[in-house]
């Protein structure tokens, strides 16, 4: 049976905008990912239960709220002490360059601001997979 | 990957899922789901520790509120202490592949409780309702104790039945809207169904459908289905209401089940032998996909089938015999 990439995408934060999120779940199904969409108002936390639970490679997460300083290195901290840390996490919304250059360093693998191109986050995920799938 | 490490793997693993390990859950049911090896094994280990749970399907057409029903017997089943898992198929695309997996949207209490585990399956290609390793899957959560299994369908129409193979008890949902294809589901869908509610009832229509349901299975011989006659709910469960009364009809049908002890072996006994054949089945025509260079065989025959100069009758005989000689080790 051929392996499928499995994403979870999430929304974290307060706000009700969960537009990006949609069109980025359509477009990675598209590309023939399956998509475990959770909807709004997730905290890292349940975000990280249920990447565990539906055994997912990627979780993308789309902050526009501006907490992605705390957000983002609270799942990967949840990752590691939940013993997911191999799950890779990339993420997208309204994210300053400089911010960007600090969560890569801290561990999340790529993040995609406004107006980028949804197949760019698509051959990116590809790549990924293909160097990382044989070590599952 | 050779037999040796797979069974060591699916050892670990075991041991792990018997010690509730969320983590090992999850990487099993994707073992099961992918075919692998490990998965293989895993099955062979832990299938002793099957047969307890109470499976209960959960099906009905798009938008009838399975997945809110599920959510609301969740809260009954959690609320009295039990284990629940649960598994929640949804299509996959036929053009892309891909599918979107939403039914947590409507289980908001699906992460940080240890007694509940939820899963969502892509169907994958296969056409019945479930995905094909559904049921290896609802094997996987039992064996780590979850004691209740609700497994949600696809959308169903008319044929989509291969829940009722894994359920114990199958519950189908119909809303008011749906009145007329009450006519078009008689055939199959009623009949496998053992307790029918009509949710979103506060819908105009709803005493109708109640009606409809009724006249259908009054021409049913229940006698020839064991003798259990399936109750009519009605529920809106996106209130709660009427869903202590699902629960309480799928209990009666569970108590039924066990009752009459030749009834429950009877039927449990055609139940492991339809699951058996489809497994042989399924092995028969893996091993014989898996013969060598299958695919340039098969590209280079279709022209040939095509011009006449070979009919495809001899060449699946070829494809079979060949196969059923080859040894693999």
């Amino acid at each position: 049976m051929e392996e499928k990439i499995r994403i979870l995408v999430a929304k974290p934060g307060l706000d009700g905008h969960d537009r990006g999120a949609k069109v980025i779940a359509t477009a990675f199904r598209d590309a023939g990912f399956e998509v475990i969409y959770t909807g709004l108002h997730q905290t890292p936390e349940m975000i990280v239960d249920a990447a565990i639970q539906e055994d997912v490679d990627i979780i993308s997460v789309s902050v526009l709220s501006g907490a992605h300083m705390t957000i983002f290195p609270r799942i990967l901290d949840l990752l590691k002490e939940k013993g997911a840390g191999e799950m890779h996490v990339i993420g997208g919304g309204i994210i300053p360059n400089e911010d960007s250059a600090k969560l890569v360093d801290m561990g999340v693998g790529a993040i995609f601001g406004p107006g980028t191109p949804t197949g760019e986050p698509i051959d990116y995920i590809r790549d990924w997979w293909s160097r990382n799938r044989s070590q599952k | 990957m050779a037999a040796g490490p797979a069974k060591a793997e699916a050892r670990a693993l075991a041991e792990r899922l018997v010690n509730q390990d969320r983590r090992a859950v999850a990487r099993a049911i994707s073992h099961v789901e992918n075919r692998s090896p490990i998965g293989g094994e895993l099955l062979d280990i832990i299938y002793a520790r099957t047969g307890d749970a109470h499976r209960i399907g959960i099906t009905g057409p798009p938008g009838s509120g399975k997945s809110t029903l599920v959510h609301a017997l969740i809260g009954h089943l959690r609320g009295r202490g039990e284990r629940v898992g649960v598994l929640a198929v949804d299509p996959t695309s036929p053009f892309s592949g891909g599918a979107i997996l939403g039914d947590r949207i409507r289980m908001p209490q699906a992460t940080g409780d240890d007694g509940l585990f939820v899963r969502s399956m892509a169907s994958r290609g296969s056409l019945g309702g479930v995905a094909a390793a559904t049921y290896e899957a609802s094997e996987v959560l039992e064996a780590a104790g979850y004691a209740w299994l609700l497994i949600e369908t696809v959308g169903v129409g008319q044929s989509e039945l291969e829940v009722m193979e894994i359920a114990d008890t199958t519950v189908l949902l119909l809303v008011p809207e749906s009145g007329d294809s009450v006519q078009a589901m008689k055939a199959g869908v009623m009949e496998a169904a053992d307790v029918f509610v009509v949710n979103k009832y506060d819908r105009e229509g709803g005493d109708r459908l109640v009606q409809d349901i009724e006249n259908t299975l009054q021409f049913t011989d229940w006698e020839r289905h064991g003798g259990w006659k399936p109750p009519v709910l009605t529920a809106i469960a996106a209130r709660d209401e009427g869903v202590s009364a699902v629960l309480g009809a799928v209990e009666d049908h569970l108590a039924w089940l066990t009752q009459d002890e030749t009834r429950s072996h009877r039927i449990r006994a055609e139940k492991i032998e339809r699951r058996v054949r489809v497994l042989l089945n399924r092995a028969l025509s893996e091993h014989v996909w898996r013969e060598r260079h299958i695919e340039e065989r098969l590209t280079e025959a279709i022209g040939k089938i095509a011009e006449r100069t070979l009919s495809p009758y001899r060449w699946v005989e070829t494809i079979l015999q060949e196969s059923v000689q080859r040894r693999e080790d």
